[in-house]
């Protein structure tokens, strides 16, 4: 095989690739590298492979390498105890891109069809996405998948359809749109103006979470606009290495977002929150939308970030609730966010938090990784579970919608009845709870 | 070699899953911690001692060399294979196979990593002494063979102090157990023998370690010092009056001001030195202790005395030692960390010429050691893209052992030896004394092929 190295747009630095010093502190934060043990399936092996390509010594469209760079959850792990400072996702997600743009990559025909599809032809559209939902909805109400679930038909079909229906959740009854109509009555004398992020996986299956997310904010003197025209953050593209999609997407947004003379721009989903604030990085040489980029990285918040910058109204209501509280990846190792939302679920009368073990290892569920991955996410969740389950407390709060899936469709299969919730869900309710004497 | 027969075999004794070949598999072991780099033939993970002994006949068969490999955080080269080598990873041979509380040993095998096993003894009260900083990755069989140490080996010693009986695959495929749950055993020490042998004398498959009750209160300080020479004195000082601190462990400006820019710890960034001191033990009289060893640090030169009144402050306090490594890689792209040893009492001699030649090569030193030890750790910082400056680094490095071997130290107080100071063996020992561990080597592995060309320089003449 001819050795065919980086080129084009998003080529990874190599002065960052450079950065890592081989030490291996990295090993043992991996859930790749915990599951399989195998040095190519870690930070530093996926570092080193890199900087194979990027010196020559291996080939961009080698099968191996897409095998363990397409291996990676993306869930930063590894950023946060890196003691040299790599930036691995920016790392990772130029190498994606490089290997989504050579056409003789070492993915399959049916991955390939699974990213155009999904990632190309639904996401982006919120129309397309709102009647896919639609569709599910039907599907799950009719009956339907009860009898799909019955025969074990999917278990028969290529691809991994059995686990993407496992994964199916609840469809919301009525999905959240970015319209007036949703949004709260806004508080006789704002003391902030903020916009919703509302998000499209959030819309469809947590439309609760957004419209909990916007009572919490107007509770808190917020008045909350959602622009309408607002679409997918593109963190599953950027992830996968789609990157040009996800700079359409960002465009899109920041002209959806251009018109909002807001304080804030608050978004309740860790995974786009990671995205947005990164806008600025995503078009950093896009000549007409970088300043624009910037500007608007800067503002955006994640709901709990927000909440405990503020003086946070004290809820009056009690939840005799035993909650554990799960860091996502790209709040805690991505954002740096850990305090906030426990901040948040403390302030809560009644309410115990219990600390799992390990509780900011990943989940496994890492966008559209479950789908492409399902073994490995499988075995990453399991770690996860029995850590959640050891807590025996009622609620899980995790604040980004993939990990809620994951987790709550790892519950279900146990036949657990612990429930998974947002912390702003558990605010909203403990704000609606009547006031204890 | 990667020939087809030779394949067939190792894919006789391992399942595809556990046998790596490819061309991107092999470039993820050609390293380990350091800058040194050897392309292996091919990688297997072992999962039990039968796995390991077919391996090593059919090595001797074929004439392929061989070489252990831990977690690969080595910082001289250990896990580096031969060219076309055989790099034989422990990670899936990683559990915990007896915990024995009446006669406080642990039995692993060699791929557990120490926080792993630290973490299974807490809930009995118990745990496993040494603590490289590398402790959360770094394997109980790369510990061994390293002969490892940390903060807390001065008082509790390092890892060999802890080891009281392995299996060891012999280079002929002789299973060997030695020393075991008992106390003590009669002839050689052979776990001794096999213990810092850098995994040149056999491959060890299980690992009975002694384990130790958690104390049961800690106490912990920090002394401010304007002085190097001062802080240096001190740690004799406290050390000559009786007092056995469970660590003693000693900063430089350099390392002070580097990390405070990076994890902000709370350490005087214009204090020339500091020492972090604990006590750990009965609670009964612990104070009274701690307020000694305080006095002492005053009337030694200490210009203030910090003690820790709450877990937070004392975590505070740790952060800073605990970055101090991250903190210096984030300024420059490599960092070297020498490695030597000294007669506590001659730090701070040592210390002054160690800085002498610094400044000589022009090269920033930045001290972060076990002092109650005299383990010294001059980190020097560079980049070794540029060629130049590697080289002076490597000759300050040099120059820095002959300096503890000068004073009656040695080259390597934890590191190993290595592919790295290979050469530098020459300035600790004498031809006869090489000679005779060739002549240990030869007899344990008379092929050569047990992690071949590591710790003996070739010796002119001949063994
Ligand atoms: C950031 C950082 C901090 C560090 N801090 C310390 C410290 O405080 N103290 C300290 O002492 N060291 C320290 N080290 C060095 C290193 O972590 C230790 O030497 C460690 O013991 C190596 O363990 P490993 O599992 O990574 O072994 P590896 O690097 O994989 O191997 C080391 C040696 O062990 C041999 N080996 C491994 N397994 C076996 C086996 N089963 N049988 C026979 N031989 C075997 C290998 O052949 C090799 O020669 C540090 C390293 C780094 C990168
Ligand atoms: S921790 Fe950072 S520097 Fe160390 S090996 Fe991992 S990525 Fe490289
Ligand atoms: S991002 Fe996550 S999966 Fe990927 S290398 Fe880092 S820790 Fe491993």
């Amino acid at each position: 095989m001819t050795i065919k190295g980086f080129t084009g747009p998003d080529v990874p630095v190599y002065a960052e690739i450079k950065d890592c010093i081989r030490c291996g502190m990295c090993l043992p934060t991996c859930p790749t590298y915990r599951e399989l043990g195998q040095e190519m399936d870690s930070p530093r092996g996926r570092i080193a492979l890199i900087k194979a390509v990027a010196d020559g010594r291996l080939s961009l469209d080698d099968p191996d390498f897409t095998l363990h760079m397409d291996r990676c959850l993306v869930c930063r792990n590894c950023e946060t105890v890196c003691p040299a400072g790599v930036n691995f996702s920016h790392l990772m997600e130029d190498t994606r891109s490089q290997i989504t743009r050579s056409a003789g990559n070492g993915r399959s025909i049916q991955e390939r069809l699974l990213r155009f599809v999904i990632l190309g032809q639904i996401f982006p559209y919120p129309a397309r996405l709102r009647l896919l939902g639609g569709i599910l909805r039907l599907y799950q109400r009719s009956g339907l998948q009860a009898l799909v679930r019955w025969s074990g038909i999917l278990q028969r079909l290529p691809g991994h359809l059995d686990s993407a229906e496992a994964l199916l959740p609840q469809l919301s009854k009525d999905f959240f749109l970015p319209q007036p109509e949703e949004m709260p009555p806004p508080p006789v004398y704002p003391i902030r103006r903020v916009a919703l992020f509302s998000g499209c996986i959030q819309s469809l299956i947590f439309a609760d979470v957004n419209r909990a997310t916007a009572r919490v904010l107007a509770h808190n003197g917020c008045q909350v606009m959602a622009p309408p025209l607002q679409v997918c953050c593109g963190a599953l593209h950027s992830h996968s290495g789609e990157t040009d999609l996800a700079r359409d997407l960002a465009r899109k947004n920041l002209d959806a977002f251009a018109a909002a003379a807001v304080d804030a721009i608050i978004i309740n989903a860790a995974g786009c929150g990671a995205m947005l604030k990164e806008y600025n990085h995503l078009l950093h040489d896009d000549p007409v939308y970088a300043a624009r980029a910037e500007e608007f990285a800067a503002k955006v918040k994640d709901i709990n970030e927000f909440l405990a910058d503020l003086p946070l109204v004290p809820p009056q209501g009690r939840l005799e609730w035993t909650v554990t509280y799960q860091d996502a990846c790209h709040l805690a190792h991505a954002q740096h966010i850990r305090e906030a939302p426990r901040q948040v679920l403390r302030s809560i009368p009644g309410l115990e938090l219990i600390e799992m073990v390990e509780a900011d290892y990943c989940c496994g569920s890492a966008g559209i990784y479950n789908l492409v991955q399902p073994e490995l996410s499988q075995e990453i969740l399991q770690r996860k579970l029995g850590h959640v389950i050891d807590t025996h407390a009622q609620v899980v709060a995790s604040p980004n919608p993939g990990c809620a899936l994951q987790i709550q469709s790892g519950l279900r299969q146990k036949g657990l009845s612990m429930r998974v919730m947002h912390p702003v869900e558990i605010l909203d309710r403990a704000y609606r709870q009547p006031a204890a004497n | 070699m990667q020939t087809a027969t030779w394949m067939r075999e190792l894919g006789r004794i391992f399942k595809p899953e556990d046998l790596l070949t490819s061309r991107a598999e092999m470039l993820v072991y050609e390293y380990d911690g350091t800058i040194f780099r050897e392309l292996p033939g091919a990688v297997v993970f072992p999962r039990t001692t039968g796995q390991v002994v077919e391996l090593v006949q059919l090595c001797r068969r074929a004439n392929v060399p061989y070489v252990a490999r831990g977690a690969g955080t080595g910082l001289s080269g250990g896990a580096i294979p031969a060219k076309n080598g055989l790099v034989v990873s422990f990670t899936k041979m990683n559990k915990i196979l007896d915990i024995d509380i009446p006669n406080r040993r642990a039995v692993v095998q060699p791929g557990v990593i120490n926080l792993d096993l630290k973490n299974a003894l807490q809930p009995y009260g118990y745990t496993y002494a040494p603590d490289p900083s590398s402790q959360k990755v770094s394997t109980i069989g790369g510990n061994l063979a390293e002969n490892s140490g940390g903060p807390h080996c001065f008082k509790y010693g390092v890892t060999t102090n802890h080891i009281v009986g392995l299996e060891v695959v012999l280079t002929d495929g002789q299973v060997m157990r030695t020393g075991g749950k008992a106390s003590k055993s009669p002839g050689y020490d052979l776990t001794g023998l096999i213990v810092g042998a850098e995994g040149t004398l056999g491959l060890v498959t299980e690992i009975t370690a002694r384990i130790i009750s958690l104390p049961e209160y800690t106490m912990t300080m920090l002394a401010v010092f304007d002085n190097l020479r001062k802080a240096a004195e001190t740690v004799s000082a406290i050390i000559a009056k009786g007092y056995t601190p469970a660590t003693l462990e000693m900063m430089d400006r350099n390392t002070i001001r580097v990390v405070e820019q990076v994890v902000k710890a709370g350490y005087p960034t214009d204090a020339e030195a500091v020492l972090l001191i604990e006590t750990d033990g009965l609670q009964d009289g612990q104070q009274r202790v701690m307020q000694d060893i305080s006095a002492l640090c005053r009337s030694s030169g200490a210009r203030e005395v910090r003690m820790a009144t709450s877990e937070a402050e004392r975590e505070l306090l740790w952060r800073g030692r605990r970055g101090a490594f991250g903190s210096l890689a984030k300024l420059r792209p490599n960092v070297y960390i020498a490695d030597g040893t000294v007669p506590r009492t001659r730090l701070p001699d040592v210390l002054d010429q160690v800085y002498a030649i610094g400044e000589k090569y022009h090269v920033t030193i930045a001290s972060v050691f076990h002092a109650g030890d005299g383990n010294l750790h001059p980190n020097i910082m560079f980049d070794a893209q540029d060629a130049e400056e590697t080289k002076r680094v490597f000759a300050a490095s040099t120059e820095i052992q002959k300096v503890c071997v000068a004073a009656g130290g040695s080259i390597t107080g934890e590191h190993g030896v290595g592919i790295e100071k290979r050469e530098d063996m020459l300035l600790q020992f004498t031809t006869e004394e090489l000679a005779l561990m060739h002549r240990i080597k030869k007899a344990l592995d008379p092929e050569g092929l047990c992690n071949p060309e590591k710790i003996l320089p070739v010796l002119t003449g001949g063994v």
